[in-house]
């Protein structure tokens, strides 16, 4: 039970959002002058996929697409819109594709289960095991004929 | 007899197999072309065109999605680039399409005008009309992530098809004359 | 005519290949011990061919024979010295070569070491080696071979990207393949076992050596590449998720679950169908990365050549080789007896949580690297899986995993309470706390957890050596008695421990870091992380194949002069690629880090970095590396089958007396 509630706790405590984030942003004048703005802007950047380049995040490459995307997150962040309502937007433009963090819906069931379903399957797997063991015939019991060769053999 | 502990040592194996049937048919997709792992989706297809203004590409009027919301019969849409060496390779076709009658409106993308200008008089200008999207924001709206690109709109002014790459001969004899025989 | 002796040579070894695998598994079968003892002789055969084709590739290179397409296509007359010969390896062909090579040395080094074996043990292991020998060298023979002739012959070659020009990568690919290919003899030792129908605690330790020597590798070779990718992709980053990194890391996770199960075979003779499936498994998620990469089914920066061709041949190989080997292991498994019994709270209890948990990791990286392809081909959408996934579901499977480290190492065989092992971790248990408060003072909670689990294993370490010198319960003489005999094994382990804990720290010390971009003139000093980065200047270079942009950034420190930094931009010409060189200045708990950007206006663009406990992350690998290593030097290991010793009758004497 507590290994349990440990990883519970664990996986409320460990937010995804303090992984260290790399930046391709090659030009200051790109960068807003807030910094708690800027730095919204670029963690929604990290959310989102640059489309020309293999597996990289917006912020991340140095693509001329990238860039300017980078650019329209950061006019719609200035203007107030929501994280939520920045992906949105790409989302309607490029699909689910662009969200580097798969959705969570009913065709995402078995990525997102991933983990209990890997750790439900190796409890099982070890419970079989541990089971098969457990019931396993015992031994019958010595026949008289044998407990006296016992008695015999180990001596007084 | 196969006992509980025989099939729970068979599943790896199953697995295996799953996974080498799986991979098998991706292989086979890809070569046949349904499955492109570095392809993007457009979401727009069977959706209206977005809204836009763009200022034309020289002389002329530009070109606005209020005439392309009700076009009256299909009309292509094709993004180009001075810059994109693709678009050079497409150009002959396009040409061609123009030379059937085929209506196609044109978009420069993040192109210098003057640069636009000559690419269309070295190898041919088949749009009716040519507008120029400097910013690329128009093209952002239309999902695009790369040059050149060509959309399909019908005669309701929804998204039918969308084309990524050069548009070849092969592409546009069977996959283009089907669109036009259906939504003609 | 150097490059058709190298063709030759590959065919030889094919041939050489088939021999070594069908004589010694047909002999071991008959126990004929003629044809097992032609295992050694042919293993090191094949292993001769393959020095001479590679030695014939290598050549070709070196000497700028343009007339191979291979070298055609990937080197040219300007390019260094040092990256002719590496590049041989860069790309797909030569990579091939590679994993032939190293799978021949595998062969080689079981017929040269194995000498302890049992001779049909030694006989299997070598045959299936052949085996996968032969799948590999026709694939390279008849679908990617590196010597193919390109007439008339360029005047220069195409040049290697830019890139790849860079003594990280250069040596990234034989050291991670020798860990790759280095599980094949775990493999082969499983399937040999599974042939003999035996599994007992010699297997164990014998399998042992073999399964560290390829562990180390791939930690070395991993880490090597995420070095490599932090000082010159100039982001930072040292970790992206992509598909081909998971790749390396899934036979590394289940590596270390095997090497693990290993033991546990060695002392109870248990855990034996789990041992066995894990070096099956491991080998086959080797091959399968492989597979992954060269197919081109996968969105990767790293994909080579993509050519669905080349993908079915592999796909055909991988159904023999891991099809086999678990179709051997339906049937055979069964039948192995069952082990020594335990209770769930014990040594073996723990070491089966570590399989489960390690297992799970891998399952769950399996599962976000593929399912953007089974959501292609089911569903048909397309989705990512990135970074935030695997962030999301990984770390909670982590955090057990670190806590069970600690204290699994305290709890003795067979039966156990977890209790008095908690308790011996007390200290351990505060100081992790205490770090992770410190550390965690204005910050969120991650950062805290993440010091925390680090203290936990480095100190959990020192509290497992301790425990074994029973330190401050015995007198110091009789501890310090204990240490100069403590094997290496166990002082392997503890290291291997503790350098995890140090690269989580510098994981965790990498999410505080700092950086800022500016666009500066010369002789603008500008300030970052509590540091004062003063740009001097920016003068023109060149190399043998580029010419180059070099600033001078003097940092410094309350007045004080810290470092000189000279990040540069460099032009390769011949492929019209521009790469950036980054300076990095470590004092070893902290590195600046300092790009080069565009220049504009007399204004340089440059980003700066300053990144706590940056290297620490490739300390701690190599640290368990080194572990590693020393386990592996543990005399136990050494270990063989017991000979018969024949003795000489004194004259007259009959036998039989």
């Amino acid at each position: 039970m507590k290994p349990v509630l440990l990883a519970l706790l664990a996986w409320l405590l460990a937010s995804p959002v303090w992984a260290p984030v790399a930046h391709a942003v090659d030009d200051p004048s790109e960068m807003l002058a807030n910094p708690v703005l800027e730095r919204r802007a670029e963690q929604i950047g990290d959310r989102l996929r640059c489309l020309v380049c293999q597996n990289e995040s917006i912020e991340q490459s140095s693509a001329g697409l990238a860039r300017d995307l980078r650019h329209i997150v950061r006019q719609k962040v200035t203007a107030g819109w929501t994280d939520r309502q920045v992906v949105a937007w790409m989302v309607a433009r490029y699909g689910t594709f662009v969200e580097l963090r798969p959705p969570f819906e009913a065709q995402t069931l078995l990525l997102w289960g991933a983990p209990v379903l890997a750790l439900a399957t190796g409890a099982a797997v070890v419970g079989i095991g541990w089971r098969a063991r457990a019931t396993a015939v015992p031994l019958p019991p010595l026949s008289d004929t044998e407990r006296a060769r016992l008695d015999r053999l180990t001596g007084p | 007899m196969i006992g509980r502990r025989q099939v729970l040592l068979g599943l790896p194996l199953a697995v295996a197999v799953g996974g080498g049937g799986i991979s098998y048919v991706m292989l086979q997709r890809m070569e046949r072309g349904t499955y492109d792992p570095h392809g993007v989706p457009n979401p727009l297809v069977g959706k209206p065109v977005p809204h836009f203004a763009l200022p034309p590409l020289g002389a002329g009027p530009g070109l606005a999605s209020a005439e392309l919301h009700h076009p009256g019969r299909p009309v292509l849409v094709n993004f180009f680039a001075s810059w994109c060496v693709p678009c050079v390779q497409e150009a002959p076709e396009l040409m061609a399409l123009h030379d059937r009658a085929v209506p196609i409106y044109g978009i420069a993308y993040k192109d210098q005008p003057d640069a636009a200008l000559g690419f269309l008089e070295r190898h041919g200008n088949p749009y009716l009309r040519v507008a120029t999207d400097l910013p690329g924001r128009t093209a952002i709206d239309f999902g695009l992530y790369g040059v050149p690109e060509t959309y399909f709109i019908d005669r309701g002014g929804i998204i039918r098809w969308r084309w990524a790459g050069a548009l070849t001969p092969d592409v546009a004899h069977d996959q283009l004359a089907a669109l036009m025989r259906t939504y003609a | 005519m150097i490059p058709e002796l190298g063709h030759f040579a590959i065919a030889l070894a094919v041939v050489l290949a088939a021999a070594q695998s069908v004589i010694p598994l047909w002999g071991a079968q008959r126990r004929d011990a003629r044809m097992m003892q032609a295992a050694a002789p042919l293993a090191i055969g094949q292993l001769l061919a393959l020095l001479v084709a590679a030695g014939a590739l290598v050549w070709s290179a070196v000497t700028d024979d343009f007339s191979v397409l291979n070298i055609a296509e990937n080197s040219s007359a300007l390019k260094p010295l040092l990256y002719k010969i590496t590049g041989t390896w860069g790309d797909h062909e030569g990579s091939i070569l590679l994993w032939c090579l190293i799978l021949g040395l595998c062969g080689g080094a079981v017929a040269a070491f194995g000498s302890r074996l049992p001779t049909s043990l030694r006989a299997r292991v070598i045959g299936v080696l052949g085996l996968s020998s032969v799948g590999f060298l026709l694939f390279c023979l008849l679908a990617s071979n590196p010597f193919t002739r390109l007439w008339p012959p360029p005047i220069d070659g195409q040049g290697m990207n830019p890139l790849l020009q860079d003594p990280g990568l250069a040596f990234h690919p034989p050291i991670l393949y020798a860990g790759y290919v280095g599980f094949s003899v775990p493999f082969a030792f499983a399937i040999a076992a599974l042939l003999e129908g035996r599994v007992d605690a010699a297997w164990g330790r014998w399998v042992r050596p073999w399964t560290l020597g390829a562990w180390c590798f791939l930690t070395c070779g991993i880490a090597l590449g995420s070095w490599w990718a932090y000082y010159e992709l100039g982001w930072g980053g040292f970790w992206f998720w992509d598909p081909v990194e998971n790749a390396s890391l899934m036979p590394w996770l289940t590596g270390t679950a095997l090497l693990h199960s290993a033991i546990v075979v060695e002392k109870r003779e248990a855990l034996r169908v789990w041992t066995i499936l894990l070096a099956i498994g491991t080998f086959s998620l080797s091959l399968s990365g492989t597979f992954m990469v060269r197919s081109g089914i996968l969105n990767s920066v790293h994909s080579f050549a993509n050519d669905p061709t080349r993908g079915v041949f592999i796909l055909a190989l991988l159904a023999v080789l891991i099809g086999g080997s678990l179709t051997l292991f339906a049937v055979r498994a069964p039948k192995l007896a069952e082990g020594g019994m335990f209770a769930p709270v014990s040594r073996e209890g723990a070491l089966v949580l570590n399989n489960i948990l390690l297992c799970s990791i891998c399952a769950v990286i399996i599962t976000g690297t593929m399912y953007p392809l089974l959501a292609d081909l089911f569903f048909g959408v397309k989705i990512s899986v990135g970074p935030p996934y695997f962030e999301a579901t990984v770390f909670p499977l982590a955090v057990p995993l670190f806590a069970a480290m600690a204290v699994g190492q305290m709890l003795p065989w067979k039966r156990a309470s977890l209790g008095p092992a908690l308790l011996k971790l007390w200290w351990v248990a505060l100081l992790a706390l205490a770090v992770g408060l410190f550390t965690a003072i204005g910050l969120k909670a991650a950062p805290f957890l993440a010091f925390a689990a680090a203290t936990w294993l480095i100190a959990g370490a020192v509290a497992d050596i301790a425990e074994r010198l029973r330190l401050f319960r015995v007198r110091l003489a009789d501890s310090a008695r204990r240490l100069i005999g403590l094997r290496l094994g166990a002082i392997g382990a503890a290291l291997a421990h503790a350098g995890l804990g140090v690269t989580i720290a510098g994981i965790a010390g990498m999410s505080l870091a700092s950086h800022r971009i500016v666009a500066v003139r010369p002789g603008q000093t500008v300030p970052e992380g509590g540091y004062s980065w003063h740009l001097t200047g920016i003068v023109d270079g060149h190399g043998s194949n580029y010419v180059d942009r070099i600033a001078t950034i003097v940092v410094s420190r309350d007045g004080r002069t810290v470092a000189v930094m000279r990040p540069s931009r460099r032009s390769f010409p011949l492929q019209q690629q521009t790469t950036t060189d980054v300076a990095i200045r470590t004092n070893g708990f902290r590195d600046l880090y300092a790009v080069l950007g565009d220049e504009r206006n007399g204004q340089a663009v440059l980003r700066l970095h300053v990144n706590p406990l940056a290297p620490w992350i490739w300390f701690g690998a190599l640290i368990m590396a080194f572990g590693g290593g020393l386990s592996l030097a543990d005399r136990r290991l050494r270990v063989g089958a017991p000979a018969r010793r024949t003795v000489a009758l004194p004259a007259g004497a009959s036998p039989g007396t």
